[in-house]
């Protein structure tokens, strides 16, 4: 069963992983991102390692996601095509 | 065209070599070699509940005076690029910020001491429970980040917190060097006595040296939350 949750969270992952990437929308962009961290939280705290778990959901999901956002309303908020 | 074989091709000669990494692959069913003396002593020599936080903080206390190092470093490097003067905002009048909304101006009264409790508890509990001086340092930034968007005009004293970081990064070197002189050698813990395994003061040193260390990261990361936030308007 947690096998099972594991692989789930691993699929959910890659799939928030590469909205991430293709997202035109780039807040969108930064909250799949920040999504892949909360579910990698989530993984460590499965495997045993709740120290790990804290670390990544405060900084990873929290604190970075906002910088991104951050960083998003100081630019553009669409992505522009440049090749 | 040529680019995207190149990446192609390198693409699967990654796989090609993960998939020979993998396929070897045989689980280890005991400790080896270091691991095997820090899980076997680890409890009795340094009187910490939680094992991963006595690894942490004293066999490898150097590794996270030098994560706190670059942590350190890279608040200076946001504060040295995103801090302006007050004269240079007369080019750019900012505009008037929006005002939070009730709820989260409400929420955030409510949460904001639950939540600075909660990290100061994660950070002087981390030689028995999950945790430590950099999870319980970031949950208290995070509680200045909630404190941020309810009200997006107010500042933090930076003298203030540049004190806190200072004094408590000077404290975490200072019982560092006592450790030489009083105990087996630099970051050794046992310069305080272990007292009873499982207490809140037990474990010697580790406790004093997880809210230093909570207290420089919680202020690093709020320095540099306050140094994104930009400007005084």
């Amino acid at each position: 069963m947690s096998i099972l949750i594991i692989i789930l969270l691993g699929i959910a992952m890659l799939a928030a992983a590469f909205a991430a990437i293709y997202l035109k929308d780039l807040v969108a962009a930064v909250v799949a991102a920040g999504l892949v961290s909360l579910m990698a939280s989530v993984l460590y705290l499965l495997l045993a390692a709740p120290d790990v778990a804290m670390t990544e959901a405060a900084i990873g999901a929290g604190l970075s996601t906002v910088i991104f956002l951050y960083a998003v309303r100081k630019t553009a908020r669409q992505e522009v095509d440049n090749d | 065209m040529i680019k995207r074989v190149f990446a192609i091709v390198l693409v699967a000669g990654f796989a090609w070599i993960f998939y020979l990494a993998v396929t070897g692959w045989q689980p280890k069913t005991e400790l080896s070699g270091v691991a095997y003396d820090y899980v076997k002593q680890g409890a009795d020599e340094l009187g910490a509940m939680n094992l991963v936080t006595a690894i942490v903080v004293t066999y490898r206390g150097l590794d996270t005076l030098g994560e706190v190092t670059v942590l350190f470093l890279a608040s200076t490097g946001v504060a040295v690029l995103l801090r302006r003067k007050e004269d240079e905002n007369v080019a750019v009048p900012e505009k008037k910020r929006r005002e939070s909304s009730e709820f989260i101006q409400t929420g955030t009264g409510l949460l904001v001491p639950v939540i600075v409790m909660f990290g100061a508890y994660i950070f002087l509990n981390g030689h028995l429970s999950p945790g430590g001086g950099f999870q319980g340092g970031a949950v208290v930034a995070s509680a200045v980040l909630l404190m941020f968007l309810a009200k997006p005009d107010h500042y933090l004293n930076h003298g203030l917190l540049n004190i806190i970081e200072s004094f408590s990064g000077f404290g975490y070197v200072l019982i560092g060097i006592l450790g030489i002189f009083l105990a087996g050698g630099f970051l050794d813990n046992r310069i305080l006595p272990l007292g009873d395994f499982g207490k809140l003061l037990s474990a010697g040193a580790i406790p004093v040296i997880y809210t230093l260390i909570g207290l420089k990261v919680g202020t690093e990361l709020a320095g540099i939350l306050e140094n994104l936030k930009g400007l005084k308007s």
